[in-house]
């Protein structure tokens, strides 16, 4: 049971705040929100905040905080749940959750948010349902063109014909004006994959955690039916076998209840009707065993010479992946010893980029070719550390806070299990002639693939 | 309009599921366990046989209201609906005809129709709604059979309806049911089976709880929930969502308390990952820390220590305290993998892996050899004064081991006037004194320097008054110094009070899945104090106040305390205090609730048992001393709402058992029990530490 639901931008400005029983306090909680989250030690969690007999419950979406607050003891993965499927619904309304466009909707929002939530207890979330209800049309910021390809976001890129959607194709209400509808029947197919590594300081591989999601977003009309094939040789967990090749292997697949797999276990094709706006089709995990290679080698050495302080750090990163694929967005975090003041860099093409940041090396490289291999030498200055001149430690060891290397990348048309779709057919006809586009992507990507050094 | 109609599966179905569930038993066979989902209604495949046509005809039929009017026709029709039905034709196209032939006085048609209504509507939710209505007048018909009918109508109606939010509010709602029987309870585990299997997290979670609770007497059921969960929680504890992530690892560790080797094999899972928020890893390594096994242990330590150089202070210093709190159990390569660390000679790590030897070797006696010889150099390193305090301790305790112990702390009272924190002079002193005892010739001269300053240019009355003690203590002689100060120098024992390994599931299982977890039992335990001081205001004694008046229970408050649900958890009052003559008098007054007797061998420390109950909040009013045979110790408990528990435990050594009496003031069994399975605990905890 809810108290307050507001939202905040990162700043802590409130943008939308809404009391449903009257309970508690007035609109400063939000204030006080903001307060206690800045305030908090380091090692407290913000998750789940209290002020006086009032618990605060918090998630961060899109640079905004959306927070609910209630008095009882309630189950927290339910309110969880519950905030992150209010930020897709306010993403299917909006087109998108930004504080732009929130502030420009706050009509819808408060419209929404009063269907969705009724005297505090949750009434429905599905968008389907909800079309029903919504009066107010989304405002969106400018209208859609084909030739706006700057921003990046998650859903649109290449189609089965090879045409390229803009990223933001997707970024679009689900309830657009009623009058232009048969243009925009359109549906995007995302397969992302999220993707952590862990590897030694020897280059064994520690740990492989790949998290991947199958993402629909669909503006046709609701419950038109649409099969998507995925890859024959699909097996779930260790011992099933298909076709004859190693397979395509996950650990456990989770499915959306709105699935029907009735040809799933035949023909791997998952039958749906999906309601307009966003979904997650499939959910599988994969751990320990990938079936390709891991997308990148690092091969660090380190200088150290621990009288003159003069620390020299050569990266030699290899892109394992296939000739003709790229990685996009690379880039190298690494934490160096406090107190590091300068930085002389060589690095192997112009188009890279490597500075100092918050005592740390950050490395940016915008494109890395498949099978492709880029160096950097660094050298920088590391203070000597105040006391008597340590002995018994061996000078050729790397100075304490050095490492571990972590990366950040984006692979596009790129699955690290092995998953594909084959195919998107839909069962729907227009009345009118426009066929309706189907674009389909596959991403990994990962914030987390960490070597040690 | 639009909204009434929403709001109407969530309503009715907890309605539904509330009257449902008596009756259960007489409407199924109990089916066995494991069976998951063979209580529900299967809809079989219908093979479509060009039905429409028969339909389309019995639609007309069902409609026409001169079959309507006469009762055996109308009822011919009907039978022809059921027929085809069982054939496998698809007749869920008359729906709405067959809720209209629900509404009549003939009870033969009725059931016909509700047998219908019951296999299609699950197909036709909507509509199946509309016949709630007709079922809900039938419930408060005159004749039984009717009443009867349409009850158990109601509880075969499935609906699928319900969306997620609606789900979890009924998982929600049933756990106020206490089943009636065992047959019953695995009844109502199989038609919830398919919760947990949910995509929902919250739907999951929420049944996993019902579960627990449900199956309070079944711990292999309790323990087989929780295999099955592990494979949501882990996915929720690698979420992208760090919110979902950090509530899934609370849940974790809550988990781990009653099956420590529950995710053991799931290690990789809880390494943390450079970009982590802080509060995410620290959860992290608290998982860490309880799932190591023999299996894992290298690989996990060797994580630990990555993150002992991490550039964050905090966080080393937390993996580092992990890593201590693994050697209380994996001695030797901790104690190895700490000592490497003070090779590093930074501040923040060797103050910190000073105090966690000073803890490990009052805890595990045989690593003091090892802890000595790295100790040496560790002084250059630090600087703060809980790091100071550990290293002066340590050297005051097992000095005699390290051989520049005196030239050590010589160092510390030389710097003594600039020293800042009283307390690390406090400690200087102790342990001076203590280390005097053993070396007496090195520690002489400056013990007399130390005193001297402490007693004549200290400003801080506390260590002067400290010095003052030890300086007269020393006039009375050294014997008498040394019966002060040499007091145990480990005691292995308090390791295993502070942390009573495997805690039942059923002390948190009415936790799970709310905000206790999150926020941790204590922060949890301070946040309702306030507030339930906030809700009652001050008008209820403090807790306290009741038992130094005479009678525990004011009569005013006689009638709250009856107000309180047997919820069957138990919050023992701490610094409960009762006259050994109240006590006397209430312990022959009452009668014997509970007694049973517990396995119980050999010779032990009553004090240690004394020490183990007082962290229990059980008070010890009086006990035999050592030795004695029998032995006899009569203990007293209250928990917050005022229940008085009085215990005695009488141990016969002939019998090697310890005989448990309980009597109670108010007759309150969950509670009893709950009370009764604390003191097992203690006792049985006591009893593996002796053996």
């Amino acid at each position: 049971m809810i108290s307050q639901f507001f939202i905040l931008s990162s700043k802590g400005d409130p943008l939308i705040y809404k009391d449903f029983r009257g309970d508690s306090g007035g609109r400063d909680v939000a204030e006080l929100f903001y307060r206690k989250l800045t305030g908090l030690p380091g090692d407290e969690s913000p998750v789940v905040m209290h002020h006086e007999g009032r618990h605060f419950i918090h998630i961060r979406h899109s640079g905004l905080y959306l927070v609910v607050t209630t008095s009882e003891n309630v189950s927290p993965f339910g309110l969880l749940e519950l905030l992150s499927r209010l930020a897709t619904l306010l993403g299917d309304y909006c087109g998108s959750l930004g504080e732009g466009t929130i502030s420009r909707n706050v009509a819808l929002v408060y419209e929404l948010l009063d269907e969705v939530l009724d005297y505090g207890y949750v009434q429905t979330t599905s968008t389907e349902m909800l079309r029903n209800f919504i009066q107010t049309e989304a405002v969106v910021s400018k209208p859609f063109s084909l030739f706006d390809l700057s921003s990046v976001g998650l859903f649109g890129a290449e189609t089965q014909q090879s045409k390229v959607a803009p990223s933001s194709a997707a970024s679009r209400p689900v309830l657009s004006s009623r009058s232009d509808q048969s243009q925009k029947n359109e549906v995007f197919l995302d397969v992302v994959e999220r993707l952590s590594v862990l590897i030694a300081s020897n280059g064994s591989l520690l740990k492989v955690d790949v998290q991947g999601e199958i993402r629909l977003k669909s503006f046709l009309p609701s419950g038109s039916e649409m099969r998507i094939g995925l890859t024959e040789e699909f097996c779930v967990g260790k011992s099933e076998l298909r076709g004859y090749g190693p397979g395509i292997r996950v650990d456990e697949v989770s499915f959306h209840s709105f699935v029907n797999l009735d040809e799933f276990e035949s023909h791997r094709i998952l039958r749906l009707q999906p309601p307009q706006g966003e979904l997650t089709v499939m959910r599988y995990q994969l751990s320990d065993d990938l079936p390709s290679p891991l997308p990148f080698r690092l091969f660090p050495s380190v200088q150290w010479d621990r009288g003159s302080g003069r620390l020299q750090v050569y990266l030699k990163l290899r892109c394992d992946l296939p000739l003709k694929s790229q990685a996009l967005n690379v880039r190298l975090h690494l934490p160096l010893p406090r107190g590091v003041i300068s930085l002389s860099q060589e690095l192997s093409s112009p188009e890279q980029k490597a500075e100092l940041a918050e005592g740390a090396l950050r490395w940016d490289l915008p494109r890395v070719q498949g099978g492709s291999q880029l160096s950097g030498l660094f050298q920088m200055d590391v203070p000597r550390p105040p006391g008597p001149p340590s002995h018994g430690l061996s000078t050729s060891a790397p100075p304490l806070g050095l490492g571990p290397a972590s990366l950040s990348f984006e692979l596009p048309r790129h699955t690290c299990s092995g998953l594909q779709v084959r195919f998107l057919r839909l069962a729907f006809r227009p009345c009118g002639n426009a066929n309706p586009h189907k674009w389909v992507r596959h991403l990994s990507h990962s914030d987390a693939y960490v070597i040690r050094i | 309009m639009s909204q009434k109609k929403r709001q109407k599966p969530v309503v009715w179905v907890e309605q539904i599921l509330l009257k449902m569930l008596p009756h259960q038993d007489e409407e199924e066979p109990a089916s066995y366990r494991g069976s998951s989902g063979s209580c529900l209604v299967t809809i079989r495949k219908m093979p479509y046989l060009g039905s429409e046509d028969v339909v389309k005809e019995l639609k007309k039929a069902l409609c026409n209201p001169h079959i309507q009017a006469d009762r055996l026709r109308y009822r011919n029709v009907i039978q022809r609906v059921i027929r085809y039905m069982t054939q496998g034709l698809d007749m869920s196209g008359v729906f709405m005809e067959m809720v209209k032939a629900s509404a009549t006085v003939d009870i033969v048609q009725k059931k016909l129709v509700y047998l219908y209504m019951c296999t299609y509507a699950p197909l036709k939710p909507d509509l199946a709604l509309l016949a709630i209505n007709t079922l809900c007048k039938d419930c408060s018909d005159p004749n039984p059979m009717v009443r009867g009918l349409a009850l158990r109508s109601m509880c075969s109606l499935r609906m699928s309806k319900l969306d997620q939010w609606g789900q979890a509010e009924v998982l929600n709602f049933l756990l106020r049911y206490q089943p009636r029987s065992e047959e019953e309870l695995f009844d109502i585990l199989n038609l919830l089976d398919s919760f947990l299997k949910s995509g929902s997290p919250g739907v999951v979670m929420g049944a996993t709880k019902l579960f627990l609770i449900l199956a309070k007497k079944f711990p292999h059921v309790q323990t087989d929930v929780l295999v099955r969960v592990k494979g949501p929680l882990l996915a929720a504890c690698s979420s992208e969502s760090r919110e979902l992530c950090f509530v899934a690892l609370c849940h974790v560790r809550q988990i781990l308390h009653s099956l420590p080797g529950h995710f053991s094999s799931h290690y990789k899972k809880f390494f943390c990952s450079y970009s982590e928020p802080h509060y995410i890893k620290l959860q992290k390594v608290e998982v860490l820390c309880e799932l190591v096994n023999d299996e894992n242990v290298q690989q996990v330590l060797e994580e630990l220590r990555g993150y002992c150089t991490d550039v964050s202070a905090d966080f080393a210093q937390a993996a580092i305290f992990a890593i201590g709190s693994i050697a209380r159990t994996y001695t030797d390569q901790c104690v190895q993998i700490l000592t490497e660390l003070l090779g590093l000679r930074q501040e923040h790590i060797t103050t910190v892996v000073v105090q966690t030897f000073r803890d490990l070797v009052w805890l595990c006696p045989q690593c003091t050899e090892a802890v000595c010889q790295a100790l040496p150099g560790c002084e250059e390193n630090i600087q703060d004064s809980e790091g100071k305090q550990a290293l002066i301790w340590l050297l005051g305790v097992h000095g005699e081991r390290i051989p520049n112990a005196p030239y050590v702390l010589e160092d510390f009272v030389e710097n003594v006037k600039s020293e800042t924190f009283p307390a690390v002079k406090m400690e200087l002193l102790t342990a001076l004194l203590r280390l005097f005892l053993s070396r007496p010739a090195e520690c002489q001269d400056m013990l007399g320097r130390l005193l001297y300053y402490c007693i004549e240019e200290e400003k801080d009355m506390a260590v002067r008054d400290r010095g003052l003690f030890y300086y007269r203590l020393l006039l009375v002689g050294i014997d008498e110094v040394k019966r002060i100060l040499c007091s145990p120098k480990s005691d292995p024992t308090l390791g295993l009070l502070e942390d009573p390994a495997e805690r039942p599931v059923n002390s948190w299982a009415s936790d799970f899945n709310t905000l206790v977890p999150v926020y941790g039992k204590s922060r949890w335990a301070t946040i309702s104090k306030c507030h339930g001081a906030e809700r009652c205001g001050p008008e209820l004694p403090k807790t306290s106040s009741f038992a130094a008046s005479g009678p525990l229970i004011p009569e005013e408050n006689k009638e709250r305390v009856q107000e309180v649900p047997d919820s069957g958890t138990l919050m023992l009052v701490p610094n409960l205090q009762l006259t050994a003559d109240y006590f006397e008098k209430t312990w022959l007054s009452l009668k014997v609730a509970h007694q049973q007797v517990l396995p119980w061998q050999g010779e032990f420390h009553p004090d240690t048992l004394q020490m183990a109950l007082q962290v229990v909040n059980i008070q010890t009013i009086a006990m035999s001393r050592a030795g004695a045979r029998p032995w006899k110790a009569y203990l007293s408990a209250q928990d917050d709402t005022g229940c008085l528990f009085l215990t005695e435990l009488l141990w016969k050594p002939e019998n090697s058992e310890m005989q448990i009496s309980v009597k109670q003031n108010e007759t309150r069994t969950e509670t009893l029990k709950s009370f009764i399975s604390v003191l097992e605990t203690v006792i049985g905890t006591i009893e593996e530490i002796k053996s």
